[in-house]
């Protein structure tokens, strides 16, 4: 094994630790905030590529300005399938995973319908070719999401520490009833939630979009991501989401590049399930 | 009491009269249509029996994945007759079953729910990596049942009306042997431990022995029900079992009601309907059922089944107000 791929491999790692991360932590705190589990959640992922490939991809809108649209159009839509959908049944888990599952299909066949089934959408990578520093190739879009991924978490701890509206979303997340006695609005942190959480899964999506194949059903796999980063790192915790990201992120590339794509996909749920049976409660304590 | 056994009785003569008569009225296409509908009846009644100790399971398709695929080899390569490996691919599903719930059991409510999702989803990757379980090509060619008597008879069961009153008579077996759990004792202990598990733990029953009872008793069946589609399609592939089916599974007990026996075979029997009613439709079948579910949840939250109990009263009042006026 030659120093190269091992720095090939850590570059990997960290790609996909950064993807990871941004894909789980909406998951993460609409859950923590709202108990919403939203198994729509690898769909809310899709539309965000869609709107990077329609706007940019199709009708020529630069790439940073399709990004910055689909966390917009993603996060408003998050708000109003809370406001319609989620609210009514909150306070019941599994409902609410359930009737998430009525919007995954209603969300897949739409798309599917609109845009086409046939083959999978394409978008260039806005810059293309990669950095070739001393035979470890890194892509320019993997360098994109890693920052950006970056950027948009410590900006999202700076909101949630730093404002007043994010010490009452962290306020609802640790004790909702306590939270509602200080005059916190439940209702106004889980919409909160929920957007900010949607937008950000849009943004993964949006930043993923010319690396992966954009198509309706893209969304199974980032699910499958998403609740075993959340569950591993515990509901609502926010930096257990990101440590669990960083090492699945890691696992899953090390098992990719020495074995196969189906053994890592084998290896992380099935140990998700053992943490599971270990620590129901996962990695970290609750609470962001 | 007596008038409503004998109206009970009137019901299923006639029921069995038209099942009897189906396969000699109907075309080929509703003939194979019923034999599916047969096998999602024990799969949808089946893990409606898991959910009444409260554990709502996402690997009951894989596990009838599990059966469909015990089955198939058995009868493939070992040239296995059909009466040994209906039996053998219940008790395999239920021997997988039986290792999944080794974690799933420290997980309840939600924690369940999405574990038996990623555990099912690891076996069924399993198949796609294994060799003998065919790839992602799945297994083709499974042999038609047959059941011989050495020395006697053998009865084929090659063509679809045989096949279906195959179906037919398993399904009711399988059906009848459900009804009677939940008729039992055994099915309170069950709902109460859904209620209140600590309660149910307090007064000296053994919880995790009774939710690994529903959860084996309801996985054998499933297994049942995936011998059944397996022999009948002929063939196999780990894409039937994916999450998909899971959530359509899910969407026909939910909608149909999962409070009584009657709620599951009420929605399969609807979205069966629905399906061939909405066929031209084709792709954009999962919008509506999906558009069903929401509906159901916010508006119908007990299901289906719930719906005589909320027009009856209302009915009732119509006609007496009517009386008034």
């Amino acid at each position: 094994m030659t120093l190269q791929l091992i720095l090939q491999t850590i570059i990997n790692g960290v790609q996909l630790s950064s993807f990871y991360a941004l894909l789980a932590i909406g998951l993460s705190l609409v859950f923590g905030v709202a108990g919403i589990a939203n198994l729509a959640h690898g769909e809310l992922y899709m539309l965000g590529a869609y709107v990077v490939w329609l706007f940019y991809g199709v009708r020529g809108l630069n790439y940073i300005g399709a990004v910055l649209l689909a966390m917009l159009l993603v996060g408003g839509f998050g708000i109003v399938i809370e406001r319609g959908i989620f609210r009514p049944l909150r306070g019941n888990v599994l409902s609410v995973a359930i009737i998430s599952v009525g919007l995954l299909f209603i969300l897949q066949v739409l798309v599917g319908q609109i845009w086409g089934l046939g083959y999978p959408k394409r978008v260039d990578a806005p810059i293309m070719g990669a950095l070739n520093v001393r035979g470890v190739t890194i892509g320019w879009q993997r360098i994109i999401v890693i920052s950006a991924a970056v950027f948009l978490l410590g900006m999202l701890w700076l909101f949630l520490q730093r404002t007043k509206l994010g010490r009452a979303i962290r306020a609802s997340a640790l004790d909702s009833e306590a939270a509602s006695l200080q005059g916190i609005s439940i209702n106004r942190s889980a919409t909160l939630a929920m957007g900010i959480g949607s937008a950000l899964t849009g943004a993964a999506g949006a930043l993923m979009s010319p690396a992966v194949a954009v198509h309706p059903y893209m969304g199974h796999m980032a699910l499958l991501i998403a609740l075993i980063v959340v569950i591993v790192g515990g509901v609502g915790n926010l930096k257990g989401t990101v440590l669990t990201a960083i090492l699945f992120g890691f696992l899953y590339t090390i098992i990719t590049t020495f074995l196969d794509a189906v053994i890592a996909n084998i290896a992380s749920v099935l140990f998700m399930v053992f943490l599971l049976a270990i620590k129901p409660g996962g990695l970290g304590e609750h609470g962001t | 009491m007596g008038r409503n056994r004998l109206r009970t009785g009137i019901g299923l003569t006639v029921m069995a009269i038209v099942l009897v008569a189906l396969p000699f009225l109907l075309t080929r296409y509703y003939v194979d249509l019923t034999i599916v509908f047969f096998a999602h009846l024990i799969l949808a009644v089946s893990f409606r029996l898991i959910t009444t100790t409260g554990d709502f399971s996402l690997a009951h398709v894989p596990l009838m994945g599990m059966g469909a695929y015990a089955s198939a080899l058995m009868a493939k390569y070992f040239g296995w007759p059909f009466w040994l490996t209906l039996p053998l691919a219940g008790v395999a599903s239920t021997v997988v079953g039986l290792v999944m719930l080794y974690p799933l059991l420290r997980m309840k409510a939600f924690a369940f729910f999405i574990g038996s999702y990623a555990i099912g989803e690891a076996l069924r990757l399993s198949w796609i990596r294994i060799g003998i379980f065919g790839g992602h090509r799945g297994i083709s060619g499974i042999p038609h049942p047959s059941i011989s008597i050495p020395g006697f008879v053998t009865i084929s069961f090659a063509g679809v009306t045989p096949y279906y009153f195959l179906t037919l008579a398993i399904t009711v077996l399988c059906l009848l042997i459900m009804f009677l759990i939940d008729r039992s004792r055994i099915t309170q202990i069950f709902k109460a431990i859904h209620a209140e598990d600590s309660l149910v733990r307090s007064i000296g029953i053994n919880v995790t022995a009774y939710r690994t009872l529903a959860f084996e008793v309801g996985t054998f069946f499933s297994g049942i029900a995936g011998v059944l589609l397996a022999h009948h399609l002929g063939h196999i592939d780990p894409h039937q079992f994916d999450l998909t089916t899971g959530l359509y599974l899910l969407i026909w007990v939910v909608v149909g009601g999962f409070a009584t026996f009657t709620g599951p075979i009420i929605g399969v029997t609807c979205f069966t309907l629905l399906g061939e009613v909405m066929r031209v439709f084709g792709a954009w079948m999962p919008l509506v059922y999906g558009c069903i579910l929401i509906i159901s949840l916010l508006f119908l939250p007990e299901g289906l089944e719930s719906l005589p109990r909320w027009i009856s009263p209302l009915i009732k009042k119509m006609g007496i107000s009517g009386n008034r006026a």
